[in-house]
């Protein structure tokens, strides 16, 4: 399969009062076309800024990020992204919420009623996918954490795009609406035949959704190690107990540990313990 | 269960009203016993009862109704300009840095300057008719509201900008379609703060060549020591800012659903 999205010797760097700080250091990357990708790493490891680079959101020092055969220069309606929270329009229903993107010109040229038909009905599928019928005319503020990040998935898958980048967007849901959601974006994200980079911190989320997971590392923020996931497309919540689940999710746990420069801590614990 | 003392607890209807009533009416009952127990003299603090009557004569012979309805003119005039030139430059202050760099230092230097050191400067500049009170007023509102328009604008959350640029939207779109109905009840109450204040500058606006107003009433009466008047005055003031402000927040629930909507 071809590459939707590669990244070639990728670098960003913040600048702060204490001087530069590199973020991402040549990050070399590519994402085939309908692969499921997750990103796993410690906290500060780059992830976060990596998916923002892909969305185009925050523009990178050096390198050269392409996505659909162009360079990503700036934010593009073919590459939606779903955040981990307060990103919904809480003046909108969910309805409304769902069909904002059609309200925007790079959606609407050459819109015929045809057009607007086959929208309203991809409005409805897409409410009926997600399971939010129930809920269609509700705002935002009425719904739980798990609900909003339907409405949220829904909005991005609107338009078709043929990537949809997930930054955390099940970090603030509790462990069982996250099972839930986890199965439920594997069957959408099939269905749609999407190209999905989701980044996460829990490793167990990112076996069982990957079909590789990429995994990173801080200080300076890189592509640590990339591992295939030998699951098999089909996943289903037993396989977390299988050994090869288990193997690896440990392994990627062990490497995080080893990489992530948490050893000073430990050091620090230690100091004081000997101390009391 | 009221649990009134508990922090941020509850306490039913019935005792939040009770204790409503109960916060004008003590007060009001302190102030009839004071003045009538002849502890204070009357130039100093007049009966309520003496007040109503300023209240009552003001209405029959000397035009209550216009002198509100002049304040109420001017307040709102000097107000409303402000609002129609500051609700634009906020919005860019809050969404462009540059604009931010070149104009937010600027307001907040000026918004130190007293409203009242203006007057002579404005009697120059706009002469000494209903403009004068009117820019008075619009001075006094105007650049605190600058700030505040850019603050609320500020606090639209990032991640719905971030939300519509990577669903395609442009520049324009994301302040016509996200930031602006984000920052809209925000907005709403900046407005009604500053309603608040313009009304506090109102005395200040009828010291320029006014005759008429309750501004001006309330320093006609002062000059002939008239405190009843004075009373009487702020009290009308009061009310009107009390009205003013229910009014606000009442269509606060009727145009944003979405915040008071609860299952």
């Amino acid at each position: 399969m071809a590459n939707i999205i590669t990244c070639r010797s990728v670098c960003k760097t913040f600048g702060t009062k204490r001087g530069a700080v590199p973020a991402l250091q040549d990050v070399n990357l590519e994402v085939a076309e309908g692969e499921f990708l997750t990103v796993v790493g410690a906290s500060g490891c780059g992830k976060s800024t990596l998916l923002r680079a892909l969305a185009g959101l925050e523009p990178v020092t050096a390198g050269q990020i392409d996505a659909l055969g162009a360079r990503v220069r700036g934010p593009g309606a073919q590459r939606a992204m779903v955040f981990q929270n307060y990103s919904l329009y809480p003046w909108l229903t969910v309805m409304e919420n769902i069909k904002f993107p059609r309200q925007l010109a790079v959606h609407n040229r050459d819109c015929t009623s045809s057009d607007v038909e086959v929208a309203s009905g991809r409005a409805d599928a897409l409410l009926n996918l997600m399971g939010l019928s129930a809920v269609e005319t509700a705002f935002p503020a009425q719904l739980s954490g798990g609900m909003q990040q339907r409405v949220a998935i829904a909005r991005a898958l609107m338009t078709r795009p043929r990537v949809l980048l997930m930054d955390e967007p099940f970090g603030a849901l509790d462990a069982q609406t996250r099972e839930v959601m986890h199965d439920l974006i594997l069957h959408v994200c099939a269905l749609e035949q999407c190209t999905v980079v989701f980044v996460t911190h829990d490793v167990e989320e990112a076996v069982y959704l990957g079909q590789r997971v990429v995994l990173m590392a801080p200080r300076p923020g890189r592509i640590e190690s990339i591992y295939e996931v030998p699951l098999g497309p089909v996943r289903q919540q037993d396989m977390k107990h299988t050994a090869q689940f288990l193997a690896l999710k440990a392994q990627i746990l062990g490497r995080i540990r080893a990489t992530s420069g948490l050893r000073t801590d430990l050091e620090l614990l230690q100091k004081l313990s000997r101390r009391g | 269960m009221s649990t009134p003392w508990k922090i941020r607890g509850w306490i039913s209807p019935a005792s939040y009203w009770t204790l409503a009533a109960a916060g004008l009416i003590v007060p009001l009952c302190a102030w009839t016993l004071l003045s009538a127990s002849g502890a204070v003299d009357r130039v100093f603090l007049p009966a309520p009862t003496d007040v109503a009557h300023q209240l009552a004569a003001w209405f029959s012979d000397r035009d209550l109704l216009t002198d509100v309805r002049i304040s109420c003119f001017r307040v709102i005039a000097g107000w409303a300009l402000s609002a129609l030139v500051a609700m634009p430059i906020g919005l860019g202050i809050g969404t462009f840095r540059g604009v931010q760099a070149l104009l937010e230092p600027l307001t907040d230097f000026i918004r130190y300057m007293p409203a009242v050191a203006f007057i002579p400067l404005v009697m120059l500049w706009v002469g000494i008719d209903e403009s004068a009170k009117v820019a008075i007023i619009f001075i006094g509102t105007f650049f605190q509201m600058v700030l505040m328009v850019a603050e609320d604008v500020r606090r639209v959350p990032m991640a719905q900008i971030e939300a519509a640029q990577t669903m395609g939207a442009s520049r324009c779109e994301v302040i016509e379609k996200v930031i602006v109905p984000s920052a809209k009840p925000a907005l709403l109450d900046t407005l009604r703060i500053t309603m608040g204040w313009a009304w506090t500058y109102l005395v200040v606006a009828e010291l320029v060549a006014a005759n008429s107003g309750l501004g001006y009433a309330i320093i006609k009466a002062q000059r002939f020591l008239q405190t009843d008047r004075i009373f009487a005055g702020i009290f009308l003031i009061g009310v009107i800012g009390l009205a003013i402000d229910q009014g606000f927040r009442g269509l606060h629930r009727v145009a944003f659903p979405w915040l008071h909507a609860r299952d």
